[in-house]
Parts: C-alpha cells; structure tokens; sequence
C-alpha cells in the first residue's frame, strides 16, 4: 500500500512538475536507481547543462523495478521531454502504439548512422531510428581460475571441450555450470547462446521474430546441446537468486557462469579478484558459424507527447557523443556504444569490447528480441527444461502453441 | 438551502433519509471502487489491448483463447489445491484454539506469539520460508538430507512447489482461525458444560455434541475467511517462487498479474477475462454460503 501512495505521490509529482516546465527547460524520467547508474546520469545531465547553459534538465528518477510499469503510465497520461528504455522488441510495443518519436533527424545531423553503427539495427524498426543508445554489456561465461587449477582444466576452446570439462569439474566435486534461475532469464542467456552457437544469429533472430516454429529440429539440436550440460548444472538453479548462484561461483563450489558484465560487481563482492575471476567467450559449437553475442542495450528517447522536443533532441544528440558516452560509461563500467568513445582501462570493460566488436551480429537479449508474452513462455520453458530435459517434446509443443497466438 | 424552503418535508423524512445518509459515503466508495470496476473488467474481456494503444472488440476470443491455455488449466488446478489444503487451516486453528484456552500463567503471552504469524507481513512470511526451504543455506534440505540422503529443495521441484507455498500460507491463516476459535470459546455458555459433565459427557463426545455446535459461527467465518483467502492467495507465490518453476506454482490471481501487470504482460484483455473468471468462482462459493447463513438466521 505504502508502495502504491509512493507511486501515486510520484505520478502526482510528475504531473505539476511537467505542466510548469518552462521552456529552455527537459523533463527527463529514468530508472537509474543503483547507486553507480544515478552517479552517472548526475554526471551526464551537470554536462550537458554545461555544454548547453540556456536549457535545464529536470531529472525523475524512478526505482528500477517500478519503472517497467510507470513507463507505460507516464507516456500516455503526462509524457516527459526524454525517457530511459531499451533497444529491440521491448521498445516495439511503444514504437506501434505511436508514444515514441522518430529520432531519425537526430542521427543524420549528428553523423550517428557511422559512429553507433553497432547499434544502429537495434534502434530501427520500419525504417526509422525511435531513440539513442547510450551503453551496453557484453555477456559471456565468467569462470573461476582458482577452481579450474584445482580441476586441472584449461580454458575450453570449444563446446566438446567444455563439456568433457564438465566431468572433470565433476570427478572434483563442483558444479561445472551454475545459475540462479528463480527470475527466469540467466537461463535464457544460456539459451540464446546455445542457440546462436549451435544455428546462428539469422536462426536465432527467425525464432524470436516467430518466422520459425519451436518444434524444428534445429531447435531440438539446441536443446539437445544444453542436455549435455544440464546434469552438470547446480541443482536446484530454478529455486534461488542470481545473486545466490554468484556466490556459489565466489566460494569455488562452482566453475562457470553464463552471465552479463554486471555481475563482475557481485562476483567481487563475494571476494573474487581480477586475478581469479576468468572471463571467456562462449565457445563454439557448430565450427564455422559467424559468432554473434548478447549485448543488451540501453536507451533514451523521446516520448511523442513532450512538449520540449528540440531541446530533447539537443539532449539525445549530446548523449550519443563520444565524449558523453566516454564519461558515462567509465563510471557504469560499461561499454560505450559511441565507436569513437574510449571504454574504460578495466580487464573485463577491455575483453567485451573485444568480444564486441569483433562479433558478427548482437544480439539484445531473449526477453529484448522476443515479444513480451513469447519470452516470458519461452522462460517458463526453460525453467522446466532444466528441471526436467527429457520433457523437451512437450514443453517445445507447448511453446509452438503460445507462438502461434503472438505471432498472428 | 432545502431546509428553509421545505423544512417540513425533512421533518416529516428525517428517520427515514437518515440511515440513508449515513450509509452513502460507503456506498458511493463501494460503488466507485468494486462494482464499477467488476462491469469494467468484465467489458474489457471482450477487447484486445495492450494497455497503450487502441482497443480492438474480439468478442469471446479471449475466452475461447483461455480454454485452450495449459497455464489456465495448472492455475485453476492450482487454486483447487489450495482451497482443499487451506481448509486444514481450520482444524489446526481450533486444535491450538482448545490448547490454549486455559488459564495459566502467561497464557496472554502464549496466545499472543501463536498470533503473531498473522501479524507480520505475507511478504515477510514468504520470505522467512524461502529461505527454509533454500538449498544450500535453509535448514529443511538439510533435514530431508540427513533422512533420505537427498537433499529436496521444494520450491525448485514442480511436483513439491506448490505445496512448499501453501505449507506457508497456512502458517498465517492458522492463527487467524486461532484468534477466531479463541473469542468463540470466550462465549461458550458454562451451563451447558456443567450440564453436559453431569450427564458424563468427556473428551470427544463434550467436543462434538456440546463446544463444537456453539462454535458453528467462529466455524463458519473461518471457512468463509480460509475459502477467500485460498482464492485470492497471491503474495506468497510472487515473494517464494515468482510463479515458477516452469509456471508450476501459478494460481488464477497471479496468472491475471501476470499476463496484465507483470513486466512481460501486455494482455489486458487476457487479464481480464481470467479475473471474471476468477471473480465468478469466488460468486459461486460466497453466495453459497450468504444463502446458507439467511436461512439459518431465519430459523434461528
């Protein structure tokens, strides 16, 4: 209840402040409520306000979780100037429903077409750019070395290798792959990856996009790759946290860890040094497929309803700059998306930039490139995978099922 | 004003408008925010809408869609566990009800920390027996380890899950038929108990012939409150295992969050149709009972 009078007390607040915004004056309403986000959104707007001294940002920062559904609130009933979201289909229902602006303009004036090129595909949809990204993640297995010499395993090349690997992380008495599967998507980045791996990006991109059905047999390749490692996954991932499972990577009870670039910060916590936190791509699987990677990507834009849409742009434009991503993103420990930006002197910052721009495609994330009620499907679906992978039959029926109704 | 111009007419109607009057804010309140918004839902369940954008009349499609949905078919099933399994609630409630309605020292004190379940927060329930159940850090994998030799995390196990969370919820509800059993026992008639000694009745034949039937209205709020409270049983399952593993733990009223509410929800259409779902069945089982206790009044 409390939580709700919070909400409508903000909703209410957002309300007055956006009918006195004065011109010269933005709006922006975001959700960085972590304590490195928020200092780096101060740092972005003291800049811009500094850069352009006639226009002053009015900053709404929500909490992370509440955001998701104030977003949808916000834009129809009072919209501000700029609004955070993300890239691929998670902003498509906005972009139909007519709430975000063409952005297009943005991007030609300020030559952003070249220098957010890595980005440029997951910000377009019919034709036109509907935002600006601002950073992204690599994703990748994290591994720890102490746990691999005491294994006496090296650093797999390929996925054949990874799994008879996994035996040996076995015969050592530690779980060769964990994950904390309670929220559904640590399990769905082993899927995409899996999947991209094993059928490529174009393959991948069909399947959320709905051109091809769950029950193809190269779906069923997928699974069959991840059989092979499930019986050497944490028992019980569907039951805790990811933050849980990180520790179980920390204390050397488990080797590996599919996972994004933001865990490095709880890996650490839970004691792990740059020394023996590992990072590595995920190896291949089918040799010769193009290798493409998970980079979920974050984003600005521009609500159709602001009333402050030129100095909006001025904002969108200053944000997609090599210097403001620079700034920003040294202080996300991110990456920036700004190819003339300089990513932070940070080993895991310098391996995913590697990782990142010498991949063949990116791809956002399963709960980004998929429809909304085709992912949350999808990672129930994986959820009673791990649980119980002879079920793959029915559990991909099933999904073909759900895929029929959103894709029609 | 109306009272200068027609000062006879509120003389001659005060009794009547009176109670009127008194009852208007709650009926304004009641009409704003639950009858209004049950004709609403049940409007919405013909559309097809996002939230964001135009609405799209789809008669009963979203009905037609929801029977031929598995995840409706293991929330219903889910529901139907939790209203058999709720009902221990009652027993239970009346067993700790009989044992502490004794007069020893400290009994207030006792009553009070067998109330407390119901006091704290659903969430922090939930929360209390995840981490009971938390392979790895909670003590009942442990307990099961030491018997079996394998350890069980319920909530990770779809066949267990379930039952993990209601085990929870009935920890609260419990104590709250407690609390109702113990004002019921309050006003047990004694010389019906003292007649019922001398006549050589004890132990189990005292209970069901002579406490039992005077209990029968504390009975019936217990099982309209556990009925309800299994029907609408929400907070438990977002706070212990977000409806999963696998979606094994839905119920209808998360199912609705779900699909309208929740991050990847966008079906408000859906939603609504699986919330008059709901909203018929607890009509079902409520009017049941209103029907069953104006008779009752009646003959009384």
């Amino acid at each position: 209840m409390t939580y709700f009078k919070t909400l409508t007390g903000m909703a209410l607040g957002l309300a007055l402040s956006a009918s006195t915004a004065l011109a010269g004056e933005i709006v922006l309403n975001s959700d960085q409520s972590d304590p490195a986000p928020k200092k780096a959104m101060e740092e972005l707007i003291a800049g811009f306000e500094k850069a352009n001294p006639d226009i002053k940002v009015k900053w709404n920062n929500f909490d992370h979780e509440g955001y998701k559904s104030a977003i949808r609130n916000f834009l129809t009933a009072d919209a501000p100037d700029v609004a955070a979201w993300y890239a691929g289909n998670r902003m498509a229902p906005f972009v139909k429903a007519g709430l975000f602006e063409d952005v297009s303009d943005v991007w030609k004036d300020a030559g952003l077409d070249d220098q957010l090129k890595s980005a440029a595909a997951s910000m377009t949809m019919d034709g036109k750019k509907w935002g600006v990204p601002y950073t992204y993640y690599q994703w990748g297995i994290y591994y720890n070395k102490d746990v691999y010499k005491k294994a006496g395993v090296t650093e797999p090349k390929n996925w054949a290798e990874f799994v008879a690997n996994c035996e040996k992380f076995k015969a050592a008495g530690v779980d060769c792959v964990t994950t904390g599967n309670k929220g559904g998507w640590p399990a769905a980045g082993i899927f995409d990856y899996i999947n991209m791996r094993t059928n490529g990006y174009e393959f991948h991109m069909d399947l959320t996009a709905g051109k091809v059905k769950w029950t193809d047999e190269k779906v069923k390749a997928t699974f069959a790759e991840w059989a092979k490692i499930v019986p050497y996954m944490s028992a019980n991932s569907n039951a805790i946290d990811w933050q849980d499972a990180a520790a179980l990577l920390a204390q050397g009870k488990a080797a590996n860890y599919v996972m994004g670039n933001f865990a490095v910060a709880t890996f650490k916590q839970g004691g792990m040094t740059n020394d023996n936190l590992g990072f590595m791509i995920f190896p291949e699987i089918t040799a010769g497929i193009p290798r493409a990677e998970e980079a979920p990507t974050d984003t600005f834009h521009i609500p159709s309803g602001a009333k402050n849409k030129a100095d909006a742009k001025k904002f969108l434009a200053y944000v997609a700059s090599p210097d403001a991503q620079t700034a920003m993103n040294g202080i996300l420990g991110q990456l920036p998306v700004n190819n003339k930006a300089t990513a932070a002197d940070d080993p895991y910052i310098k391996a995913g930039f590697e990782e990142l721009s010498s991949a063949y495609a990116l791809a956002q994330f399963f709960d980004r490139d998929a429809p909304a009620d085709m992912a949350k499907a999808g990672m129930d679906g994986f959820q009673e995978f791990i649980g119980k992978p002879e079920s793959i039959d029915a559990i991909l029926e099933k999904l073909q099922k759900v895929a029929d109704k959103v894709y029609k | 004003m109306e009272q200068k111009t027609q000062p006879s007419f509120w003389k001659k109607n005060q009794r009547a408008l009176a109670p009127w009057l008194f009852l208007a804010p709650g009926m304004i309140m009641f009409l704003i925010y639950v009858i209004y918004p049950i004709f609403e839902s049940v409007n919405l369940s013909f559309y097809e809408w996002d939230g964001l954008g135009a609405k799209t009349y789809i008669g009963v499609q979203n009905y037609v869609d929801l029977l031929d949905d598995d995840s409706f078919y293991t929330s219903l099933w889910n529901n139907l566990i939790w209203l058999l399994l709720y009902m221990l609630a009652i027993p239970a409630g009346l067993a700790v009800a009989l044992f502490l309605n004794q007069t020893v020292a400290g009994i207030r004190i006792y009553k009070s920390l067998f109330f407390f379940p119901f006091v704290i927060s659903q969430v922090v329930v939930g929360l209390i027996f995840t981490w009971f159940y938390a392979p790895g850090f909670g003590i009942l994998p442990h307990v099961f380890n030491f018997f079996t030799g394998t350890p069980i995390a319920i909530l990770a196990d779809e066949r267990y899950a379930t039952y993990g969370v209601i085990a929870a919820g009935l920890w609260p509800q419990t104590a709250y038929c407690m609390i109702l059993y113990l004002t019921g026992l309050n006003n047990i008639s004694p010389d019906q108990v003292e007649a019922a000694r001398m006549d050589k009745a004890k132990g189990w034949s005292m209970l069901w012939h002579i406490i039992l039937p005077q209990l029968r209205p504390a009975t019936f709020i217990a099982l309209v409150v556990t009925i309800i409270g299994a029907l609408r049983s929400f907070d438990l399952i977002s706070i212990m295992t977000v409806g999963g593993p696998g979606g094994a733990t839905r119920v209808l009223s998360y199912f609705m969050y779900e699909k309208s509410f929740s991050e990847y929800g966008f079906a408000m259409g859906y939603g609504a149709a699986i919330a008059v779902v709901l909203f018929a069945i607890m009509l079902v089982f409520i009017s049941l009972f209103i029907v069953r206790m104006l008779s009752q009044e009646r003959n009384a």
